[in-house]
């Protein structure tokens, strides 16, 4: 698993990839949360495009992540979801939260 | 009913070892020539069941997992998830969306993704015994065609 952070004037962005699961999600946890600590971001941008396979790991990892930028007054987007990935994030109701959600759109 | 084919693996509870898992049984599975989707399925629910024991089964310590899958007749697939941990004290609670004793990183959906993503899924829990779930799935005919099983 790689993550790569970019500080960007719309605020922080998060690109993951790679496998997401219960020993992937620590590390990304840690180096996403330094920067958002760090930097306390407007808005924190993950990015899942590059993201081969993830398990309800990757659901808890982005609630979190979403609780934490909240006590930042930040938002939270999530981008680039393939259909794989929805299928776990559907389960998981965190459409209901207020997170915007972009899919990745077929080519 | 006798097993076509069957494996076996045993490893520690070491969260490194979840995508040793899941690859392994998705290795194991590949001969069946399943189609993509039913691929990341079964090592999603892998994955979780794996991850379940290695988060709850042995607190404050490791022990062992292992993990078999076997081939039946018609492309059924059965997989096996086992520990000798603590067991689980209530299972329908366990298996109740979000719920989790694992913290807030944690989501409380594991057995909801094996429940949707497995065709069948089974827990088995004995206190202070451990913890076996058993997941199916059927490979579908169409991918099938002219294989072995």
């Amino acid at each position: 698993m790689e993550v790569k952070i970019e500080n960007r004037p719309e605020g922080l962005y998060v690109r993951l990839c790679g496998e997401i699961d219960h020993h992937s999600a620590r590390q990304i946890r840690e180096q996403v949360d330094s920067a958002v600590e760090m930097l306390r971001p407007a808005k924190l941008c993950l990015d899942f495009k590059e993201v081969s396979f993830m398990d309800s790991s990757g659901i808890g990892l982005i609630m979190g992540r979403y609780r934490l930028i909240q006590l930042y007054q930040g938002s939270l987007e999530i981008i680039n979801i393939s259909e794989r990935i929805k299928k776990v994030v559907s389960l998981s109701g965190i459409d209901r939260l207020d997170i915007k959600i972009h899919s990745l759109t077929a080519r | 009913m006798k097993a076509l084919n069957e494996m076996k693996i045993t490893f520690p509870s070491l969260s490194c070892n979840e995508g040793l898992a899941r690859s392994a049984v998705a290795a194991f599975v590949t001969q069946l020539d399943p189609a993509v989707d039913e691929l990341i399925d079964i090592r999603t629910a892998v994955s979780e069941a794996v991850t379940n024991c290695i988060v709850h089964a042995y607190p404050g310590g490791t022990g062992l997992i292992t993990v078999t899958a076997k081939i039946y007749q018609n492309g059924r697939v059965q997989i096996k998830v086992k520990d000798r941990g603590i067991g689980i004290e209530d299972i329908k609670q366990a298996m109740e969306p979000l719920f989790t004793t694992g913290g807030e990183e944690r989501s409380g959906l594991g057995f909801s993704v094996m429940e949707s993503f497995a065709d069948k899924l089974r827990v088995k829990s004995a206190k202070g015994k451990g913890t076996i779930v058993t997941l199916e799935k059927y490979i579908s005919m169409q991918h099938r065609q002219g294989k072995q099983f």
